[in-house]
């Protein structure tokens, strides 16, 4: 046993596991958020994909010990208010059934469009074709990413610092 | 998780008590009506997770409606939700004819408590929840709205006629009074409740037959949707359960010094599986978190009796199918006289379908939270697809009353039948127990893979007659399969043709004057249970298949031989006649693709499909697009029929292509996702579905019929493309 100091969707958290637990129980036995799901335990599924510094691991797969002093977001620390581009494009598309791979489903297509803003249907095959879903939502899943994509790309930034207005 | 405070509805005579009666509801589901006893004796369970979501002084104005006095309303959903729509379509039902919008009411799920009826009242399977709940929860819906409306006219001293139900409030129209049913509830609940509520004309439905948004979306996108294996209660412990592999196996010692030296690993108990009539024994290791368990049952060491189950495996069993199918079986069906017409026939068609078992891969594994708390009743949190069939299985294993039994049924993440089975909900009560603490038993992948129960393999012995002119005068069906029932049930009556082997092989609406369909039994000690769309998930493949061999033989186009075996107006027919319009059937299609078309109608529903396909230029076969017509009657949710066919579909082609089950040295060989493949993004054809909904009394099944159509319309495609038969599954798409 060892102290590992995990910070999840920037809380710190300092807890007392076996350094080789996989990230994916310390998270949900451990610091107890449960959005992130167990499905094969081998990286074949996606269903317990998180954020390490913004970029896709299978938790059950990566040692609770080796991602100290990371920073890891999970399903829970995506948005306060379900207002994600890509959690309301999967609101618009209706796309999860039993729901169960969903968690993971959105972190690699949240992963994904950070990468690449505009993906093609084959840069979404690659980039998901790690998520197993039972239940058959791809059809929905790959319109959910092109809608979060145009949303993303629509969307207003914000400026850096207030904008001189003049004459030109 | 939370769970919350219990509040104790207030007895009000017998209105209430005869709810289920007056409502119509005593048909066979529904037997046992409603006793206050237990009237939440249950704290309900959210499903969301939230906190401080209790139902206080609420009024119950029957069983699935409850309504409190700031006007809060709950509705009781019975049909537990694992993907196919249920928290949105019953509720609806409801909902519709009482007049409120789904946003502005609470949904709770129920746990198999008696007053919802008797045994799979509160269970989903056979696609059935939303044709067997549409008049039935729209009067529980209209009711209630007829007895608030009926508070109001009492209260203003008005004609109820002139009191109308709107956004959970009744309208004086005259005057423009208003009182809310929260206003309403308590005196609505003492009034009789009317035995024929006039329902709404469906003209004038707002949700019912248009695609609605689903309330468990929100909450699945965000990761607060509380799935079983996400309910946690104070003290609870882990549990993981070394079975063996070879099914069938005794234990008979184990040392399980090693595995308490891992740090958090608490104990090890000798545990027992049970199955339908099977048993099997198992080693549970107890710990403090899951992890801990998993690394004390690899440390574990078991002596296992193999009592020569090591010597099954798959080939062999094929092939004493195979020497099966030349014995005669018993007789399902019969229409003609097949032999005769058959052996007088000019034109002959012979063929021999295999298929494989395989297993549901629900992506939630089986788990169960279980509580045998002192004074000897017993909490259950758990994803199963039913509360009552729970407390018929925990009652049943631990010896206790149904009634000293607590369900709390939570998000299923995936049934597919699997959840039928309650074995995992009776572990965890009974090592619960044992040890004394509420815990949760939570299979491995490997567990959820290797140990069944799976569904069947079906072989299919073909025999067809066509006559001069190439018309289908003689069809035989001859199954060669294991039956569900065999495993499960000790009274399994061999001499009886099993109906549920031979399913939807009589009941296709081609015009063929001399049927007949067979089975023949083949013994297996390995569990086989419901897998989506049952046995029509492999004898559809064998029997529109070689549908599609006969109109060859006949020199026929496949659509076309199958219009003329449909003459007579049916509903196969008009299904067929549309799929041939929204697919283009007569238009041709470029050199090195093809398509080819199956119906298939059975206990669920009916549905047809067409399935395009190309060559690809390195070998092998894409599957681009599925057109599907599905005929329901009446729908209640277009969008969530959508998805079912989405997913059917999904789950067929892994079933057509991928792996399947198969035994060495009495073991599944497939044990995770990297040998038992599933469909990922990149195999998904694009799925245009067409909903038969014309309105009228009939209403089909959606979660089912969308599947068996498609591996025999894509084998029918592949054969089109490239003039290959592909008649045993599954098969690899690289290498046809
Ligand atoms: S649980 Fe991690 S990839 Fe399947
Ligand atoms: S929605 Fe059920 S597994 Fe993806």
């Amino acid at each position: 046993m060892a102290l590992v100091k995990l910070t999840i969707n920037n809380q710190p958290h300092t807890i007392d596991v076996d350094p080789e637990m996989p990230l994916l129980w310390a998270i949900r036995d451990v610091v107890g958020l449960t959005g992130t799901k167990f499905g094969c335990g081998i990286a074949q599924c996606g269903a317990c994909t998180v954020h390490l510094d913004g970029a896709p691991i299978r938790s059950c797969s990566y040692p609770a010990s080796a991602a100290a002093g990371h920073k890891i977001t999970t399903i829970e620390g995506l948005s306060k208010n379900a207002d994600h581009p890509v959690q309301k494009a999967w609101i618009e598309h209706q796309v999860p059934q039993c729901g169960y791979c969903q968690s993971g489903q959105i972190m690699s297509a949240v992963a994904l469009l950070k990468q690449n803003p505009k993906p093609s249907e084959e840069d979404i095959d690659t980039a998901m074709q790690g998520n197993i879903c039972r239940c058959g939502t791809y059809e929905r899943i790959r319109k959910a990413i092109h809608s979060a994509s145009t949303e993303m790309a629509s969307a207003p930034k914000m400026p850096k610092s207030t904008p001189k207005i003049g004459k030109r | 998780m939370s769970t919350t405070p219990t509040s104790t509805a207030t007895e009000t005579g017998t209105s209430r008590r005869n709810f289920l009666k007056a409502a119509g509801l005593t048909g066979a589901a529904f037997a046992l009506g409603f006793s206050s006893a237990d009237s939440f004796a249950s704290p309900v369970l959210n499903l969301s997770g939230q906190p401080g979501m209790g139902l206080p002084e609420s009024v119950e104005l029957n069983p699935y409606i409850l309504i409190d006095k700031s006007g809060r309303i709950t509705l009781m959903n019975p049909r537990p939700e694992i993907g196919q729509g249920t928290y949105q379509s019953i509720p609806a039902l409801i909902a519709e004819e009482l007049e409120v919008s789904l946003d502005k009411v609470t949904i709770r799920q129920t746990g198999g408590e008696t007053k919802y009826g008797g045994m799979w009242s509160q269970a989903v399977g056979g696609s059935g929840s939303v044709r067997g709940g549409y008049m039935q929860m729209r009067k529980v819906g209209a009711s209630a709205r007829e007895m608030l409306r009926q508070a109001a006219s009492q209260q203003w001293a008005v004609p109820i006629e002139e009191c109308m139900a709107e956004n959970a409030t009744i309208v004086h129209k005259p005057s423009g009074k208003k009182l809310t049913y929260g206003q309403l509830a308590e005196v609505a609940a003492k009034l009789p409740v009317p035995k024929e509520p006039a329902l709404k004309d469906p003209k004038q439905f707002s949700m019912l037959g248009k695609p609605m948004p689903r309330p468990d979306v929100p909450l699945k996108v965000t990761g607060q949707a509380t799935f079983g294996i996400d309910a946690k209660v104070p003290g609870m412990v882990y549990a993981s359960i070394e079975r063996c592999p070879v099914l069938g196996s005794k234990l008979v010692s184990f040392d399980a010094s090693k595995s308490l030296k891992v740090k958090g690993v608490q104990k090890a108990v000798k545990i027992e599986r049970v199955v339908g009539k099977n048993r099997y024994e198992g080693v549970a290791i107890i710990a403090d978190n899951y992890w801990a368990a998993l690394q004390g049952r690899k440390a574990l060491s078991v002596t296992w009796d193999h009592n020569q189950f090591d010597t099954f495996n798959s080939a062999s069993f094929e092939n004493k199918l195979r020497d099966l199918a030349k014995t005669d079986g018993v007789q399902g069906h019969n229409t003609g006289d097949f032999e005769k017409s058959f052996a007088d026939a000019p034109n002959k068609v012979e063929a021999f379908y295999e298929t494989p078992m395989v297993s549901h891969s629900t992506m939630e594994p089986m788990n169960a939270l279980a509580h045998y708390k002192p004074d000897g009743k017993v909490e259950l949190w758990v994803s199963s697809q039913g509360g009552d069939l729970v407390r018929g299985d925990v009652a049943k294993v631990l010896n206790v009353k149904p009634d000293d039994i607590t369900v709390h049924i939570l998000f299923n993440g995936g049934g597919f039948g699997r959840r039928i089975t309650q074995d995992f909900a009776t572990e965890a009560a009974t090592l619960s127990k044992t040890i004394g603490k509420p815990v949760k038993v939570i299979w491995t992948r490997e567990d959820d893979t290797q140990l069944g129960p799976f569904r069947p393999m079906t072989f299919s012995a073909m025999r067809g007659a066509l006559s001069a002119d190439g018309k289908a005068v003689a069809l035989q069906h001859k199954v060669i399969s294991p039956s569900i029932d065999a495993t499960m049930n000790e009274t399994y009556d061999k001499t009886k043709a099993d109906d549920t082997m031979l399913e939807g092989t009589g009941d296709q609406k081609y015009e063929i004057p001399n049927l007949n369909t067979r089975y023949v039994h083949a013994d297996i000690h390995v569990p086989l249970t419901y897998w989506r769309s049952v046995t029509s998930s492999t004898l559809a493949f064998s029997h529109e298949c070689f549908i599609d061999e006969m109109a060859q033989k006949a020199g026929q186009d496949p659509l076309a031989f199958r219009m003329s075996m449909l003459t007579k107006d049916s509903d196969s027919k008009r299904v067929l006649t549309k799929l041939k319009e929204v697919s283009g059937w007569d238009n041709p299609l470029p050199a090195g693709k093809g398509r080819g078309i199956a119906q298939w109608e059975f206990f669920a529903g009916l549905s047809a499909q067409v399935v395009e396909v190309s060559k690809n230029k390195t070998g092998g076969i894409t599957v681009d697009k599925v057109y599907c017509v599905i005929d329901l009657g009446t729908v209640v949710n277009p969008d969530t029929v959508k998805a079912q066919i989405e997913g059917s579909i999904a789950m067929a082609l892994t079933a057509a292509t991928k792996d399947g089950i198969t035994f060495e040295n009495g073991q599944a060989v497939q044990k995770n996702f990297d040998a038992n493949r599933m469909l990922r993004i990149n195999e998904m054809p694009t799925v245009e579905v067409h909903i038969l909904a014309e309105g009228g009394p009939t209403i089909k099944g959606v979660g089912e019929p969308g599947l068996p159509p498609f591996a025999p319309a894509l084998a029918n495609a592949v054969f089109a493309a490239t003039g290959k038969r592909i008649r045993k599954l599954p098969f690899d798409l690289e290498k046809v």
